[in-house]
């Protein structure tokens, strides 16, 4: 019995490394752990040895089916992970086929620009303002210091509702600086972007429509050195860290001292090339502190209070910003263009 | 604003270069645009002396000349110009040279002759017969050089010889001898035999291409040499008597001197862009105050003299009246006699030329020399057409014409000044000249006049009449009325310098307007505190000087102080003014660099700003590209969406002076803007397009006369696959994320721009938000698309209005939920809205959620009839629930179905 049950044991072990699949083991453990298995056949012969033999044998045999148990769990799991290990090479892919495309919208690179530029304002506390395109010539030139007479006032300049000029297309954000004056409490920290209309045949440069952004501090104390702060830190922020500005005398009826700001050629880095026009130096805003008669005219004391404005054009800051040659592709909203952004 | 920096030195010495010269400027206000070395092209070409003409072996039109160059040699160049003679000093470029335009000249060798360089004609070197009128050329009809036109038929025998008859009086003659008469003209010796004996004849003539053993037609009767005109000969008939050639130079300079100095190629010109408050900067005295200013260096201005003279006496001649005192504050004339019109000497041709103005005659350059050095516009008239010597500056009259000096035909109005005599207008005031009173060559007696007008009437007048000249330009802006009389003064003196004619003695100056003395209060401290700057009040009075604002009070105080203002500077006002003008000269990147300070404000975007940003970014995650589109469109693009004649939204604001049709109207609808993108983008063929804007429309009737301005969200789409339901998921998605309750589409039968089966109004309970669908075919017939549009325009102020509330927290299901799938038939005029709201309505507490998941037509299905299957969710917050229970509620909802809409169950 003793040498059946070795038998047993050495050609179950042989059988199970033996076997192909979890179905073949599954068969080979029928065939000796079975009720009718080749171990349980020899147990069944327990009864017929005397009672000093077989604690012995049943021992014997509990350690064969033990084995047996052990080697077929290896078996098992080790015929698992070839299983699994064969799914996952049929399984492989290709994995440069293209995924399955999701549709994406994109914004427009000129509000890209303006929302970079708003969020920047908004940092430094200001609020964003919008107002009408059809405007009063009172706001768009009077109260802005450009009385009669004011060359941009022409008809050769500026689109007109109404024989007497009295209703007009914005020609600049600047109103905003005066609905501001009107309506909110000093201090005042507004930007104010948005649609601006002027006579201007469309060309590679040129459209009747574009875009401003309008901007505007009037506190006790500000002044021209604020204006310069603020408009750096605001380049900077457009533009990358480091980058050189540079403010010249300008000349605009709304503000005294006026100014430009000039930001140092991003390609020569100043030594002239043709992108700066072999200047330099590119221009960015106009800027100034805001006129005393402007805020006078807003019922605002001059000998109290001081501000400072600027407005920029949109369109060109996005055209440098992306390195777009042509202010055409901006309204024409190519989708082949639009999907760069 | 061009300014020759030769012309500056006159009046300020800097010896800043080009770049140094922009940037100080720039820095100080006047911008520089560009600067322009007249010379930059030029490379190695010089003056040469012509020792030696021999003609060319091997040619029958060529000359070899040697040519002192200023080298220990004389240089080889071969020639076929036909205009020099030995002894003339000419530009010669030599090996390696470069011409205007970039040309380069090599050694080389010409029908077998070297050649070491070339001589050089006036356009060669950039210039025409304008900037060096004595270097127009007159060629003689050299009968050497006669080609017959037709070879059989010759006008002009093959073996002419002198004394042969050419027409006429007209003999040929042989040339003997050249020799320079001075002046641009030659001594010129014929010899031709007559009556079989040799005869000489010596002349003086205008033709440059004579030497020695030509044959040249003689006119014996006039005692000239003929032209081809004079022969009335074609140019082909003489190739090579040409009215061009070498620039033969009448210039005080040597052989081996440069060229660019003796043609004024060393100037350099620097373009200023002036800004309008600055028209003093519009002459060259003008820039020569800020550059003085800029660099800090003297101002050397020089006071016109006038010696005078002049026989008559002005007062008798000249009247001047002012019947509209106010366009005109003051007018100021002189006369001249005796004037000898001609050209102006070559320094007055070479400055007007670097400023960019064409050199005329003496008087109108003259005129033109003072406005661009005085900043003042001049007029001359000829006296002899001033009827009745009398001056007056008056209003036109209606309908009055005048012819200026352009040639064209002007009508005028009341609102336009001009100049007249008793009779008529002899000129547009300010703006040009008639050519009725033109200064012509037999013109004798001038009036000079330098008038201040009403820059306002000027404008006006020349906008209305499409005329903006430079005078024009200039008072627009407003001159200094005290500039009238420097700049007159400066005419005559130049007259008088350019031996032009007698200046009579007198001025005629009518001043309807005294110009006061201004002065205004500077106080040190307020510009300080304007700058940001701790500048000291001594180095501001110091800045202030420099443009001529002076003060006297020598303490210089730190406080109020008064300061006087030079009268062209109209501009300097107040305080601000004066702190602009310290910052310009203290140096505007000097000014520190400071945060802002003082009470802090919260910033950021409205409600409205934000739920725009939301809007987008939605649209955007949706897969729709942002569009920008113009806010103006044509009135036909009401036409082409279909709109009803009597569409009240058809009432838009049109603007009256548009660029043209097509942007003349403000929208009162998004649509058309979106389309015409729909199409562009069709017509470039890209397949899938899915946009959207968010822009404006204009409606009349806003406050204060303005227009209301509504934002609409537009989206717009076309594609394969996209269909009615693509879009009605987009906007489903706008309504969702909006949490807007009681969504509903409703169909919109009625909208001529859409497909009136595929069209749905857009509800949020029953208030409207919009419209969506396919457009009508013919819609997008009209703008050129034959495939599937879809849109949808939304009210972007009734989103907001619709806007749900905020989001809020619902506890998560704890017991399982119970589907239950059916599907019923009903007829084909049921909508599955329908059929769903009466499900929800049938459905008890434990109806959860009810979804289309088929709809079925065709075996199986009557005719006329749909099944349409839905798969419900059934749960109860507190319990499991049991089978028998959703099929007890599941029974109800078949029952309401079928006895509300007459759907069964399949």
């Amino acid at each position: 019995m003793k040498e059946q049950l070795a038998k047993i044991r050495a050609e179950a072990l042989a059988a199970f490394e033996g076997a192909a699949d979890a179905a073949g083991l599954d068969a080979l453990r029928v065939k000796y752990l079975g009720k009718k298995g080749e171990l349980t056949g020899v147990l069944k012969m327990m009864g017929k040895l005397s009672p000093e033999e077989r604690p012995v044998m049943g021992q014997l045999a509990n350690d064969v089916r033990a084995a047996l148990e052990n080697a077929l769990e290896a078996c098992s799991k080790k015929l698992e992970a070839a299983a699994l290990e064969r799914r996952l090479r049929d399984e492989a892919l290709d994995v440069t086929i293209p995924g399955k495309p999701v549709a994406l919208g994109h914004q427009h690179p000129m509000n890209i620009a303006l929302d970079e530029l708003k969020d920047i304002f908004i940092g430094m506390g200001f609020t964003v303002m919008d107002g009408p395109e059809v405007e009063l010539a009172e706001l768009n030139f009077d109260r802005l210091n450009a009385g009669e007479g004011h060359p941009s006032r022409d008809w050769s300049d500026t689109f007109y509702f109404d024989t007497g000029s009295r209703v007009m297309l914005r020609s600049q954000t600047s109103p905003m600086q005066v609905r501001a004056m009107d309506t909110m409490p000093l201090p005042i920290r507004i930007v104010a972007p948005g649609r601006v209309y002027r006579k201007d045949e469309v060309d590679a440069t040129h459209s009747p429509m574009f875009h401003q952004v309008e901007g505007m501090v009037i506190d006790k104390g500000v002044t021209m050195a604020d204006l310069k702060g603020t408009l750096n830190a605001v380049a900077e922020k457009l533009f990358g860290e480091g980058t050189v500005t540079r403010f010249r005398p300008h000349h605009f009826p709304f503000t005294e001292p006026s100014c430009e700001m000039d930001i140092q050629c991003h390609k020569c880095g100043g030594a002239g090339c043709p992108t700066c026009k072999g200047e330099g130096w590119i221009e960015l805003l106009g800027a100034g502190m805001v006129h005393p008669r402007v805020l006078e005219m807003s019922g605002i004391d001059p000998e109290v209070y001081s501000g400072w404005a600027f407005g920029m054009g949109l369109e060109r800051t996005a055209l440098r910003r992306f390195r777009i040659d042509d202010l055409r592709l901006i309204f024409e909203n190519d989708v082949r263009f639009l999907e760069q952004f | 604003m061009k300014l020759s920096r030769k012309w500056l030195n006159e009046f300020v010495a800097v010896d800043a270069n080009d770049k140094e010269f922009a940037e100080a400027m720039t820095l100080s206000g006047s911008k520089v645009e560009t600067t322009e070395d007249l010379g930059a092209e030029i490379k190695n070409v010089v003056v040469g002396r012509i020792r030696k003409m021999e003609r060319h072996p091997d040619s029958d039109h060529m000359w070899v000349c040697r040519v002192d160059v200023g080298q220990n040699e004389p240089v080889q160049i071969v020639t076929g110009a036909w205009n020099i003679h030995e002894g003339d000093l000419v530009p010669v470029a030599l090996h390696k040279a470069v011409l205007p335009g970039g040309k380069k000249i090599e050694r080389g060798k010409l029908r077998g002759v070297l050649s070491d360089g070339m001589l050089c004609s006036l356009s060669e070197l950039g210039l025409d017969e304008r900037d060096f009128p004595y270097a127009a050329i007159t060629a003689a009809a050299l009968l050497n050089d006669y080609k017959p036109i037709d070879p059989e038929k010759p006008s002009i025998p093959a073996g002419i010889k002198p004394g042969d008859k050419v027409c006429g009086p007209v003999i040929c003659a042989g040339v003997a001898n050249v020799s320079s008469a001075g002046d641009g003209k030659w001594e010129c010796t014929l010899i031709r035999t007559e009556d079989d004996s040799p005869c000489a004849t010596t002349l003086v003539t205008d033709c440059q291409n004579l030497h020695q053993w030509d044959l040249v037609a003689y006119n014996t009767k006039t005692n000239t040499i003929c032209t081809l005109a004079d022969l009335h000969a074609e140019q082909r008939e003489f190739p090579h008597c040409i009215n061009d050639g070498i620039f033969v130079l009448h210039e005080d300079c040597q052989p081996g001197d440069d060229i660019r100095p003796v043609i004024n190629a060393d100037d350099h010109v620097v373009e200023f862009e002036i800004t309008p408050n600055r028209p003093d900067c519009l002459s060259v005295i003008g820039l020569a105050r800020e550059v003085s200013a800029t660099f800090d260096t003297p101002l050397t201005l020089h006071e016109p003299v006038v010696k005078g003279g002049g026989a008559g006496n002005l007062a008798e001649l000249l009247d001047v009246e002012t019947p509209d005192p106010d366009l005109c504050p003051r007018y100021t004339a002189r006369m001249v006699r005796g004037v000898k019109i001609g050209p102006s000497p070559k320094w007055m041709r070479e400055r007007l030329r670097s400023m960019g103005v064409r050199p005329i005659n003496n008087i109108v350059d003259i005129t033109n020399y003072v406005m661009l050095e005085y900043g003042q516009p001049m007029h001359a008239f000829d006296y002899r057409y001033v009827k009745g010597g009398k001056i007056i500056v008056r209003r036109a009259r209606e309908g009055e014409e005048l012819t200026t000096l352009d040639g064209n035909v002007r009508k005028l109005t009341p609102n336009m000044l001009v100049i007249a005599d008793e009779t008529r207008a002899v000129g547009l005031a300010g703006i040009m000249g008639g050519e009725n009173s033109e200064i012509v060559d037999d013109t004798v007696d001038v009036v000079f006049e330098s008038a201040n007008f009403d820059g306002t009437c000027i404008r006006k007048a020349a906008l209305s009449l499409g005329m903006r000249t430079e005078a024009s330009a200039k008072f627009e802006k407003g001159l200094d009325p005290l500039n009238t009389l420097p700049a007159v003064n400066r005419a005559c003196e130049l007259v008088e310098l350019l031996g032009a004619g007698e200046v009579i003695d007198g001025v005629i100056d009518v001043l309807n307007h005294v110009p006061q003395p201004r002065t205004i209060t500077m106080d040190p401290v307020r510009v300080n505190a304007l700058l940001g700057t701790d500048i000291h009040a001594t180095d501001m009075y110091c800045y202030l000087e420099r443009v001529e604002i002076l003060t006297e009070n020598h303490d210089f105080p730190n406080g109020p102080a008064q300061v006087s203002i030079p009268s062209w500077r109209g501009d300097v006002e107040g305080i601000a003014d004066l702190a602009e003008e310290v910052a310009r000269f203290h140096g505007y990147n000097n000014i520190p660099v400071t945060l802002q300070r003082g009470e802090t404000t919260q910033g950021g975007y409205s409600p409205v700003q934000q739920a725009e940003r939301r809007l987008g970014s939605l649209c955007r995650s949706c897969g729709y590209s942002e569009i920008i589109t113009y806010s103006f469109i044509s009135p036909t693009c009401y036409d082409k969406i279909g709109w009803a004649p009597d569409e009240p939204l058809r009432n838009s604001l049109k603007i009256l002076n548009p660029l043209g049709e097509d942007t003349s109207i403000m929208r009162t609808t998004t649509l058309p803007s979106m389309l015409d993108i729909l199409a562009r983008n069709y017509s470039y063929r890209s397949r899938d397009v899915r946009l959207y804007e968010i822009g404006r429309v204009y409606l009349p009737g806003g406050p204060d006369g303005l227009a209301n301005e509504p934002r609409m969200l537009t989206l717009g789409a076309y594609g394969e696959g996209y269909d009615f339901f693509t879009m009605k998921g987009a906007v489903e998605s706008v309504l969702r994320d909006l949490r807007i309750a009681g969504a509903a589409f409703r169909a919109c039968q009625d909208d001529p721009s859409y497909h009136p089966g595929r069209c749905a109004g857009v509800y949020a309970g029953e208030k409207l938000l919009g419209v969506m669908g396919q457009i009508h075919p013919a819609v997008a017939a009209n703008y050129g698309v034959d495939c599937e549009l879809y849109c949808a325009e939304l009210s972007f102020e009734a989103l907001l209005e619709a806007q749900g509330p905020g989001a809020e927290y619902h506890p998560l299901p704890r017991f399982p939920a119970v589907s239950r799938d059916i599907a019923v038939v009903c007829g084909e005029e049921v909508t599955v809205g329908e059929l769903e709201a009466c499900i929800r309505k049938a459905g008890g507490r434990l109806l959860r959620d009810v979804v289309l998941f088929d709809i079925y037509r065709g075996q199986g299905v009557a005719g006329g009839s749909k099944s349409v299957a839905f798969s419900m969710t059934l749960r109860a917050d507190d319990r499991s629930i049991t089978a028998a229970e959703a099929d007890g509620e599941v029974k109800d909802i078949l029952t309401a179905l079928e006895q509300e809409l007459g759907a069964t169950l399949r």
